[in-house]
């Protein structure tokens, strides 16, 4: 299970999972799990194109994942996410589909794109996971607080003076970094069971922005690893392990989360405990 | 056949007209918004000093909020001045805290009302938080003048909404403002949460000099505390004491609908009045046959 080819494995797959698991406790809190299952589908057809034009697939696919941020955040501006994702989504896979349709030798390579091929990684194929992993970390940094803010307050963060268009733009950047870096490697549909499913689960277990942070990337991580040691020993396909992990964290998290609320507050939200009920008589009309 | 004449025309008040002093924290004058040809604030002109609060009245669509926004400078296309100590808005966002109307509040957001604060004193800069003794203390200020300490370590989303509205409001007091904006705040919330919420509001302007714009179609729970009115009609302002606005007939001219103002155990009331009917002279008369000429 290390073997030398392996740890490339391991090497690439903790570095995609622990920037997932940053950029998705963002997706969760903006409430944009649609763009970020829209823009890894969307990106897929960017390695035919690559295919066709006789340009490395990587190229491919950050030139598609660009065209998908910029009309994703350019239909956003027309006040509804959902369907902007949708468009894009749409467009994008109809385009693919063309691509598709002129290249014959590229069958299984959509299987791949779509699934992953965790266990293939090469050295070479380490160096653009490594960079572009950078540089979303330091965008990420960078961005934190402001990013916080905008994503949970957009109203707060306006009258600050941070723009919600810059901030969008430069979010949706970032998320295209990451899609681009992970769909060789873990496939566009295990990208999006990473960015959700951990998230989702540290949001409801903690309530310290940076704890619950930390704690996606560390779910994050661990689904990764389980899932690669399983489907090494099982020989399952990687994406059934990571997809039916993610939804089982989700689920536990939550429910948890309503067992500690339950016993620690005998039946009623933390908040009322404290404050005394009093009747109030009713004083009758013209009574002054 | 419903010609509205009389909240649209500018009513003016007897007394004081405002006018920008120097001593002004908000200095507004002649102040017009249209979008799109529609004009959302005509020539509004009104100055609001320290330890003043002032109530921001008006019906829906009023232009409450477009007058809010213009104040902290993310309105498109205003005309006019809008001075706060001196500055534009756009230079003058850290002399300025802002409450916008109610938030919807996710129960599963990563985030205690401290973080909140946190990101009222900083939310705005770049790159990494390092802990600082400054802005612990720049936060604990804040949550002391709002009395948000109990429920200072609390998910948000957990809380009742007189208690978010405290949070909103601590946060918006991180960086020490001038100015208080706050955009319905007393809106959703029950009696109790309202009156408190009031009484906060009278205290950070008598205790710490705050000046303070609040909106409110429900200008009841503010009556105790607030010294000065800004009336929005169709986009017109009249301003005045509260003295000089709150009288049945004054009201019943802006809102253009019969208002009866009644003293009940010792506080002035507000109330619309639909039994009433205009008189001769224009006034509405009370169905027990007295005219809606002053405080009754």
């Amino acid at each position: 299970m290390f073997e030398t080819f392996m740890i490339h494995t391991w090497i690439a797959s903790t570095i995609i999972a622990a920037t997932a698991g940053i950029l998705g406790f963002f997706v969760v809190l903006r409430r944009s799990a649609f763009a970020a299952h829209a823009l890894p589908l969307a990106t897929f057809p960017g390695a035919a194109a690559a295919q066709l034009l006789g340009i490395q697939p990587l190229w491919g696919l950050l030139g598609f994942v660009t065209i998908a941020v910029v009309l994703l955040h350019q239909l956003q501006k027309l006040g509804r996410k959902d369907v902007a994702a949708g468009l894009v989504l749409v467009t994008l896979l109809a385009v693919g589909s063309l691509l598709l349709s002129m290249t014959d030798s590229y069958a299984p390579a959509v299987f791949s794109l779509l699934f992953g091929q965790v266990l293939g990684v090469s050295a070479a194929d380490l160096w653009p996971v490594a960079v572009i992993a950078s540089v979303v970390l330091i965008g990420a940094m960078c961005l934190y607080r402001p990013l916080l803010l905008q994503s949970a307050f957009p109203e707060l963060a306006l009258s600050r003076g941070i723009s919600a268009g810059v901030i969008d733009l430069l979010f949706l950047a970032l998320l295209g970094l990451v899609t681009a870096m992970a769909m060789p490697v873990v496939g566009a549909l295990l990208v999006f069971s990473l960015l959700i499913a951990p998230a989702a689960a540290a949001q409801s277990l903690s309530a310290r922005p940076l704890q619950a942070l930390l704690l996606a990337v560390m779910f994050s991580v661990g689904m990764i690893w389980l899932a690669i040691a399983l489907s090494f020993w099982t020989n399952w396909p990687i994406g059934f392990f990571v997809g039916t992990m993610g939804a089982l964290l989700f689920t536990s998290a939550r429910m948890f989360r309503y067992i500690r609320h339950r016993w620690l507050s005998t039946g009623l939200p933390t908040t009322m405990k404290n404050q005394p009920m009093k009747l109030i008589p009713t004083v009758p009309p013209g009574e002054a | 056949m419903h010609e509205d004449t009389t909240s649209a025309v500018p009513v003016t008040i007897p007394g004081q007209h405002a006018k920008a002093s120097c001593a002004s924290v908000l200095a507004v004058e002649d102040l017009t918004v249209s979008i799109g040809g529609r004009l959302l604030l005509q020539g509004v002109t009104f100055a609001l000093e320290p330890g003043q609060l002032c109530g921001l009245i008006g019906e829906n669509g009023a232009g409450k909020t477009t007058l809010l926004r213009s104040l902290i400078g993310v309105q498109s296309s205003p005309h006019g001045q809008v001075s706060i100590s001196g500055l534009v808005p756009r230079k003058s966002r850290d002399l300025v805290g802002y409450v916008p109307q109610k938030i919807n509040f996710a129960p599963d957001l990563p985030l205690r009302v401290y973080d909140l604060v946190q990101l009222g004193c900083d939310g705005h800069r770049l790159g990494p938080r390092w802990f600082s003794g400054r802005l612990h203390q720049q936060v604990q200020a804040a949550l002391d003048a709002v009395g948000a300490q109990d429920f200072a370590y609390q998910r948000i989303g957990e809380l009742s909404g007189g208690q978010q509205q405290r949070a909103v409001i601590a946060h918006a007091l991180a960086r020490r403002p001038r100015l208080l904006l706050l955009d319905e705040p007393l809106a959703n919330l029950d009696f109790r949460s309202a009156n408190e919420l009031a009484g906060l509001l009278g205290h950070l302007t008598r205790v710490h000099g705050l000046a303070v714009l609040v909106t409110a179609h429900d200008m009841n729970p503010l009556l105790p505390v607030m010294d000065h009115i800004v009336y929005l009609a169709k986009g017109r302002a009249a301003s005045g004491s509260v003295r000089e606005v709150v009288q049945s007939a004054t009201l019943s001219k802006l809102y253009g609908y019969p208002v009866a103002v009644i003293e009940y155990g010792g506080r002035v009331l507000v109330l619309p009045h639909a039994d009433a009917q205009v008189g001769e002279d224009g006034c509405y008369l009370m169905p027990n046959g007295s005219a809606s000429g002053g405080q009754a």
